[in-house]
């Protein structure tokens, strides 16, 4: 392992009423949170497929952050009650995968919380910081020594039965 | 070497043989079968070698169909050979479409699946009391002795070899694999990468009423006796229906038995799970976390068992996470 600092990769979902204008507020205000979160703005919470959660895992993130409208005050009227049942749901089955609790959140910050939506993406990055790197395309990766084992099957089968090459 | 028949071949890999016996379910067919093509290689039914294989010319082979996940060496190595052998490859079958009931093993490693085999398994353990292991390579007097190795995680036909055509289901329907062969024999085939299958789900082929759908309890099949007419979900067991791809006529929700998935994701739909677990988290009815928790924790104890039990290798993460530390334990 090198000696460089780990520096998590975050994806946050946030909706485009609360949570991004949260971010946007914490921009304007000068209000300083780690660059580790790359954000991406969806028209809403409830809008965060669960397909959208795994991709991130999948695709090598370290976590994820899921923000919205806080319960009552969603733009849509419910939907952010759906990202809760998602986030639920999902939070089970990933604690069946072998992924630790720290690595996904459901944060709620309304447009005026600059400041709250800041501190949580610093908790998280901290959180994650401390679990270390994910790297989950690296769990199937290794097959133990199959090209050799494969390799071996080829080169037997040639000598064994003379199989033209 | 005119009208020459199409060349077909079979085979299987970590399957259970269910698909198998449905190609002979097609009956007194499998004899147009026979005779519309020259069967070149099926294990099960033909006797031929690999090395025969291994002889033929590269794309020789018109059809392939190709059933079962790839755990060892050897099923990928004969994943790379019928490959490279043939010209249309069809993973045929959930287990080679995406890994079926075997992929759930990827809840596991190799160590653990050898502990539960070879040290606890109670078949074999009375038998085994030197906790002897199947190893890659055994040195003996006359030289080198080699076992496939066993993979920790087991992956499907397209995740090791590019594949053509998909069938869907475990095991494919007799109708539907008389469908897709006659397809393939007439060349009215979809576009290379297609599930050969409908597009839709099997909701659409279920005759039972739906309404409004709003749950708040699930029930485990042993739980309750469902009401005959009522849409299986509405009544709190969890029906895979909702993701999965038609094509069986919805035999299980007509026998009172709620659909568990085996045709695979409809078109559309990249991650099984995550589309039954987004489509159930909108009919909960419950807007208060706790009791949101309470319902999903004692209504779907199992949620990798329920919402990937076919699809778990073809999943986005493939398996359960495995720790840095855990890899380099890894043994030869």
């Amino acid at each position: 392992m090198s000696d460089t600092v780990f520096e998590p990769k975050i994806l946050g979902f946030l909706c485009n009423w609360c949570s991004y204008r949260a971010a946007d507020l914490a921009g304007i205000a000068r209000i300083k949170y780690p660059a580790n979160i790359r954000i991406i703005r969806v028209m809403c919470s409830g809008r965060v497929d669960p397909t959208f959660v795994l991709s991130a895992f999948a695709q090598g993130a370290d976590g994820v952050m899921v923000a919205g409208c806080h319960p009552g005050e969603c733009h849509y009227v419910d939907q952010n009650y759906k990202a809760m049942r998602r986030y639920a749901m999902l939070k089970q089955m990933l604690a069946q995968m072998g992924l630790e609790d720290n690595r996904l959140r459901l944060v709620w910050a309304s447009a005026a919380e600059g400041q709250q939506l800041a501190e949580a993406i610093e908790k998280l990055v901290a959180d994650v910081r401390e679990l270390g790197p994910l790297n989950w395309p690296k769990s199937w990766e290794e097959n133990g020594h199959r090209l050799e084992a494969i390799q071996n099957i080829a080169r037997e089968h040639a000598e064994a039965m003379e199989v033209p090459q | 070497m005119s009208k020459a028949k199409p060349k077909l071949a079979l085979y299987w890999a970590a399957s259970c043989g269910g698909c198998e016996i449905a190609v002979l379910a097609v009956n007194e067919k499998i004899l147009d079968v026979a005779a519309a093509f020259d069967i070149v290689f099926w294990p099960v039914a033909v006797d031929a070698k690999v090395r025969d294989v291994e002889k033929m010319p590269d794309g020789s082979i018109d059809v392939c169909l190709f059933n079962g996940g790839i755990r060892t060496s050897e099923q990928e190595y004969m994943a790379q050979l019928l490959r490279r052998k043939s010209k249309a490859l069809v993973a045929f079958g959930s287990c080679a479409h995406e890994g079926c009931i075997p992929g759930l093993a990827n809840l596991n490693n190799r160590e653990e699946i050898f502990n539960t085999v070879y040290k606890e398994g109670s078949a074999t353990q009375p038998e085994n009391p030197k906790n002897l292991r199947p190893l890659p390579e055994t040195e003996v007097a006359e030289g080198t002795l080699h076992l496939p190795v066993f993979y920790d995680t087991l992956k499907t036909l397209n995740q090791t070899v590019a594949v053509d055509y998909y069938l869907p289901g475990c095991p494919p329907e007799a109708e539907n694999i008389l469908a897709a062969v006659t397809a393939i024999i007439e060349g009215k085939l979809p576009p290379p990468g297609s599930v050969i299958g409908k597009n839709t789900t099997v909701c659409d082929e279920c005759p039972r009423k739906r309404n409004e759908k709003k749950i708040k309890k699930f029930h485990r099949t042993w739980e309750i006796i469902p009401d005959e007419e009522t849409c299986l979900l509405e009544q709190g067991l969890l029906c895979c229906g909702i993701a999965t791809r038609a094509g069986c006529g919805a035999l299980c929700p007509a026998v009172n038995s709620p659909c568990i998935g085996c045709h695979g994701p409809n078109d559309g739909v990249l991650d099984f799970g995550a589309r039954m677990m987004s489509a159930l988290s909108s009919v909960i009815d419950s807007e208060d976390p706790e009791e949101i928790n309470r319902i999903i924790q004692e209504g779907i104890p199992d949620p990798v068992g329920s919402f990937y039990r076919f699809s778990l290798a073809a999943s986005q993460l493939r398996r359960k996470h495995r720790p840095a530390n855990e890899k380099s334990a890894t043994t030869k």
